[in-house]
């Protein structure tokens, strides 16, 4: 039997779905799924979270990533636009900045701000507590990355319309805020979410300011439940919170994305 | 007082000067049509008018206000300039609507009740009322560009800019745009056109401008410069222009085997 083109595609294909799933059922079954499940999906344990794991510790995830994520969009504007600017000192500042805080770990950044700042002003201290050196210490690394999206963002808004603003008689900070910048921000939509999604993941941070029982976050609460029950359960539960976050975030920006489409 | 008057422009991009002293005046009421090859400066001085690019040297008023001086307001002047770009730089982001409507609101300050009643006016005459809500992606490129010059138009401008406005269009689409600029020639606008549309020139001009390598080479009426040119380069490029399928080898420099 002489083997087509067309034939010899279609085995290869079929043999590839083969293998990979072959790999898939191999691996799920050589894993020992009694020991697994005692030790990460014990129900009495996950039972004993709840509800503080919503109320508390979810609450506080969420609430520090917005927190973090609207201070550093608004650091990130202000450092994309001096980043863009024809002034050569805001430029150097900016790019100062970015380079300077993408290079730092995050939980340098917060362990500066919660314990550096307060040494550095001894009378004064950030508003809000936990919260507010949370949103400092997550926002000003946030911000350097952000920066750097809404910079891209804006230059990849076509000369043009800045042109027929300007032409329109708009000064050049109407023209950005009415023309260009709504333009930039839906480019820079999916990016962005991005950067919430690294956000709250990184709010796990958060322990080390010394949190307390009504300022506790998802990663300390479980890792705290893990030592008093000392069984894993609380890691799984925890996992499946970050998820409750995150996915429907990557459904949002699917959504914007075809609005966006749209209108383009 | 002429709407245009530039003395001594030019206009340099690092070590290429664009733009070799120009000397133009236009009338309240002119038609001044600028043809020329590309990289010829004809784009550049138009876009000099209204400061998109800072002239090197030279002065420029519009309707006695000199927009070289420092100190001018040039967003002011800019409001009763309008401008027409060749790839048409609609705001993506808003309605046809909103597109003519938010420099009325932003700048002239006009309420949403004027500034709409003024788009919904300016959009008919350019025959596209239906479609104040649609987006721009979704229009043709004729009828982005009848968008833009109603835009231009909302602000009730004294002067019109024009920079190649039909040259990134379908050729099916070019007549729609040059009929809705003939109405507005009809209505008396003075307007300053960068265009490869002889034909249009040839219609409607007060004047036509010839330029090459950064000078106005010659100017005159339609039917003298395109009739009778006086210079050689003028010659060359009109018959290059008007007669692509006459040019022969030996104009462009190629040489039959012998």
């Amino acid at each position: 039997m002489t083997l087509t083109p067309r034939r010899r595609r279609r085995i290869i294909r079929v043999a590839g779905y083969v293998v990979f799933a072959l790999a898939i059922v191999g691996f799920i079954a050589a894993a020992d799924w009694g020991r697994l499940s005692d030790a990460f999906f014990r129900s009495d344990v996950a039972g004993s979270m709840f509800p503080e794991a919503i109320t508390v510790a979810l609450r506080n995830t969420i609430l520090y990533t917005l927190l973090a994520f609207v201070f550093g969009l608004t650091l990130g504007l202000v450092l994309a636009l001096m980043r863009l600017s024809s002034i050569l000192p805001y430029r150097w500042f900016a790019t100062a900045y970015i380079e300077l805080f993408r290079g730092l770990p995050s939980l340098l950044v917060l362990f500066m701000v919660g314990y550096g700042v307060p040494l550095a002003f001894p009378d004064r201290e950030i508003p809000g507590g936990v919260y507010g050196s949370v949103t400092v210490g997550l926002g000003l690394t946030a911000a350097a990355y952000m920066a750097e999206t809404i910079r891209a963002g804006i230059q990849a808004v076509p000369k043009g319309q800045l042109e027929a603003a300007r032409t329109l008689g708009m000064s050049h900070p109407r023209a950005m805020i009415s023309i260009v910048l709504p333009q930039a921000f839906r480019i820079v939509i999916p990016p962005l979410t991005n950067e919430i999604i690294l956000l709250t993941k990184d709010t796990s941070l958060v322990y080390v300011l010394g949190v307390t029982s009504t300022t506790i976050e998802l990663t300390k609460f479980a890792g705290d439940t893990l030592n008093t029950k000392v069984n894993p359960t609380p890691l799984v539960v925890a996992g499946l919170l970050y998820l409750v976050i995150t996915l429907p975030l990557s459904q949002l920006v699917r959504g914007l994305e075809r609005r966006a489409a749209r209108e383009r | 007082m002429p709407a245009i008057e530039i003395e001594a422009l030019h206009k340099s991009f690092g070590r290429l000067e664009v733009l070799r002293g120009i000397d133009l005046t236009v009338e309240p009421g002119e038609v001044v049509c600028v043809i020329g090859p590309s990289g010829s400066g004809k784009s550049t001085l138009l876009r000099c008018v209204n400061l998109l690019e800072e002239p090197t040297s030279g002065t420029i008023r519009l309707a006695g206000v000199e927009v070289t001086d420092p100190d001018c307001d040039i967003d002011a002047v800019r409001k009763g300039v309008g401008m027409v770009f060749q790839q048409f730089n609609l705001f993506g982001h808003l309605t046809v609507r909103e597109n003519v409507t938010i420099a009325q609101r932003r700048v002239l300050k006009r309420s949403r009740a004027e500034a709409d009643r003024i788009a919904t006016e300016n959009l008919d005459r350019v025959g596209l009322a239906d479609k104040a809500a649609a987006y721009p992606a979704q229009l043709s490129g004729g009828q982005q560009q009848r968008v833009a010059i109603a835009r231009s138009l909302a602000m009730e401008p004294q002067l019109m800019l024009f920079d190649e406005p039909t040259s990134a269009l379908d050729p099916e689409l070019v007549g729609e745009v040059l009929a809705v600029m003939r109405g507005l020639v009809a209505d008396g606008m003075t307007m300053l056109v960068v265009t490869h549309e002889m034909a249009f020139a040839r219609e409607v001009a007060s004047r036509v401008v010839f330029m090459d390598d950064g000078l106005i080479v010659e100017q005159g009426p339609p039917a003298e410069l395109f009739g009778q040119p006086r210079e050689e380069r003028t010659r060359a490029f009109l018959h290059r222009v008007l007669e692509p399928t006459q040019v022969s080898e030996s104009e462009i420099g190629a040489h039959l085997t012998d």
